[in-house]
């Protein structure tokens, strides 16, 4: 039995020791990483969850008191108002937002002059610090001495001041726009992006085909950009659905709580009030939300494998 | 995403070749109703209130209210009394300071973290490597909004609130996944066969990262550098949350919470703050529009 097994020996250590390898380098690359996650974004998923389970407030920890906070909130009017507002803010800056944002998409992609400046120029919106344009917003919206009002009046299509963010409908209105204002670059560049890819072969071949600008845009352009347009939404929706500064600037929830949107009622309670317990509660209650909407991402994903003809 | 991206550079620098294929169709009165007009009410809409930022900061106070004798479209009288003031009379300067720091350190670590994750992600492929890469793009999708509150409990509790550091530190949250992601396509469009060669030749791990894949994705680097900046700049929740003495404030936060006093609106102040605080991140951006464009719908086409 004089298995050579001096020679055969050091092999497969070395085999099994690059095996071993890969797992260890890969996990001490990842740990800056995973440490970073899981201690300042796992964890404090979690500890959200716990938070909403208990009447913590703000310099005295909280005792386990079950679902007291959410029974609490279901018959609290204001909640549901500003679940109302978040999901009419949501769905109505996001409409406004695609339409616009497609529209500008359109106009960027044709054979523009200057066309990199152009749109250098329009993503400013999306660069600058959300709370610094929104302050701009809050002198436009000034109730004395907006502008807008003033050349609304010089114009003569209006006899008297617009209350911008004293009246309730008029405050939403207003910070609707402003964040339809701030979303519109960032909807329009990716779908210029998006945009750039179908092959203009396409078209061409769709105009000898006969077909009208209409129908260009309805079966060359849409179906094209479908994935794109599923992925960019529901990051618009998303960020939309969480957003805070804007009214935290322009109206902390006023008048009368008609823009309080569920990140500034949390923030409110929360940190404000000091019912820290109740504000996480608040900010678990939107997590379904945000979950609808992922899945909606996954589902964009899933989509675009197949059109582009599955695989990886 | 890498080879859209190539498409997408190679377009914008040789226009002439493959776009507007069939603009000519069009003719020029058509062009100008459904093109220019629209595109001109775009640009207005979207850049007027920077100008109203803009002349608010150096309009002195008495042309401000009195719109019967000027009109609030020009400056007659321009002064820079309210820039003046921002910088001598108010923590600004301290402000802006600590917003580059906290930025800096904040970038400078999810960089650091993102890189190595990124490349353990796309070309260690240790096990269980797709799920890790899924994970953190999930990480990305969750919103500031829902983890402010049991931040500011933890960040109490290790003692950082009210310290740069509970930024530095919560920053990252947001930063390291999107930078990882970002980095993970770079990463994807190095052949593989430049490390096998590298391995062949007898290079460690660590000379393939720092030799050879680093100094081929700088432009990504760049990309998730200046994303990065901009975001931590723009970052409002976290720091009006953590951070409660005037002197450690950031810009955002210094801005609307000390320079908003009860009952009179500071506006030149006001605007003029705003503007200064914005214009770091402009100046940034304008000099890396295309790394910028790539980072954002880099993120989105994944």
């Amino acid at each position: 039995m004089a298995v050579p097994s001096v020679a055969v020996q050091p092999r497969p250590s070395i085999l099994s020791r690059l095996a071993e390898s890969r797992n260890a380098l890969g996990f001490g690359f990842m740990l800056p990483a995973a440490a970073l996650l899981l201690v300042f974004l796992t964890y404090p998923l979690g500890l959200g969850v716990w938070l909403g389970f208990t009447d913590t407030r703000i310099g005295r920890p909280g005792i386990f008191i079950g679902t007291e906070n959410y029974q609490y909130l279901w018959d609290d009017a204001v909640f549901w108002l500003s679940v109302f507002n978040t999901l009419l803010y949501t769905i109505s800056a996001s409409i406004l937002k695609f339409a616009l944002g497609l529209w500008l998409a359109l106009i960027l992609n044709q054979n523009l002059p200057f066309k990199s400046f152009f749109r250098a120029i329009v993503l400013l919106p999306w660069v600058v610090p959300t709370v610094l344009s929104a302050i701009a917003f809050w002198w436009i919206y000034d109730s004395q001495f907006s502008i807008l009002s003033w050349a609304l009046m010089e114009m003569g299509l209006i006899d008297h001041r617009i209350n911008f963010l004293g009246d309730p409908e008029n405050a939403r209105a207003s910070v609707i726009a402003a964040n339809v204002w701030r979303g519109i670059p960032f909807v329009a560049i990716t779908l210029l992006a998006g945009l750039q890819t179908i092959p203009q072969s396409l078209y061409e071949a769709a105009t000898l085909d006969g077909a009208s600008r209409w129908q260009l845009f309805r079966f060359v352009t849409l179906p094209l950009l479908t994935p794109i347009i599923a992925i960019t939404m529901t990051f618009s929706v998303l960020f939309t659905f969480t957003d805070f500064q804007l009214i935290y600037v322009l109206t902390r929830g006023g008048p009368v709580n008609a823009t309080h949107l569920m990140a500034t009622l949390s923030f409110q309670r929360g940190i404000s009030g000091g019912q820290l317990g109740e504000g996480a509660a608040i900010a678990v209650a939107m997590i379904p939300f945000l979950l609808a909407a992922i899945l909606f991402s996954y589902f964009g994903l899933q989509r675009r494998k197949w059109q582009q003809g599955g695989g990886d | 995403m890498a080879m859209i991206k190539e498409a997408e550079i190679k377009k914008t620098k040789r226009p002439e070749l493959d776009e507007g294929g069939m603009g000519y169709l069009q003719s020029l009165p058509r062009r100008v109703v459904t093109v220019y007009l629209p595109l001109l009410v775009f640009v207005i809409v979207l850049l007027f209130p920077f100008y109203w930022m803009t002349i608010t900061a150096v309009k002195p106070n008495h042309e401000m209210t009195d719109y019967a004798n000027f009109n609030p479209f020009w400056v007659v009288h321009p002064t820079l009394e309210h820039i003046r003031y921002l910088l001598f009379d108010t923590s600004y300067p301290g402000w802006l300071l600590n917003t580059i720091i906290i930025s800096t350190a904040a970038t400078f670590l999810s960089l650091l973290a993102a890189v190595f994750a990124a490349y353990a992600i796309e070309r260690l492929r240790f096990s269980g490597a797709r799920q890790v890469g899924l994970a953190v793009f999930l990480a990305y999708l969750v919103p500031p909004s829902i983890l402010f509150i049991p931040l500011s409990v933890m960040v109490f509790n290790l003692g950082l609130y009210d310290t740069p550091f509970a930024l530095i530190l919560t920053y990252p949250t947001f930063l390291v996944p999107f930078c990882t992601w970002l980095l993970m396509g770079y990463f994807r469009s190095i052949p593989f066969e430049l490390e096998e060669c590298a391995l062949i030749d007898g290079a460690s791990r660590w000379q393939i990262l720092t030799k050879i894949v680093l100094p081929l994705s700088v432009p990504g680097l760049i990309s998730a550098g200046i994303f990065a900046f901009t975001l931590s700049w723009n970052e409002f929740i976290y720091a009006l949350t953590f951070i409660q003495s005037s002197e450690n404030k950031t810009v955002p936060v210094g801005v609307l919470t000390e320079l908003v006093r009860s009952d009179v609106y500071e506006w030149g102040a006001l605007m003029a703050g705003a503007l200064i605080g914005s214009l770091p991140v402009v100046v940034l951006y304008s000099f890396f529009v295309e790394h910028y464009v790539s980072s954002m719908t880099g993120a989105v086409k994944e």
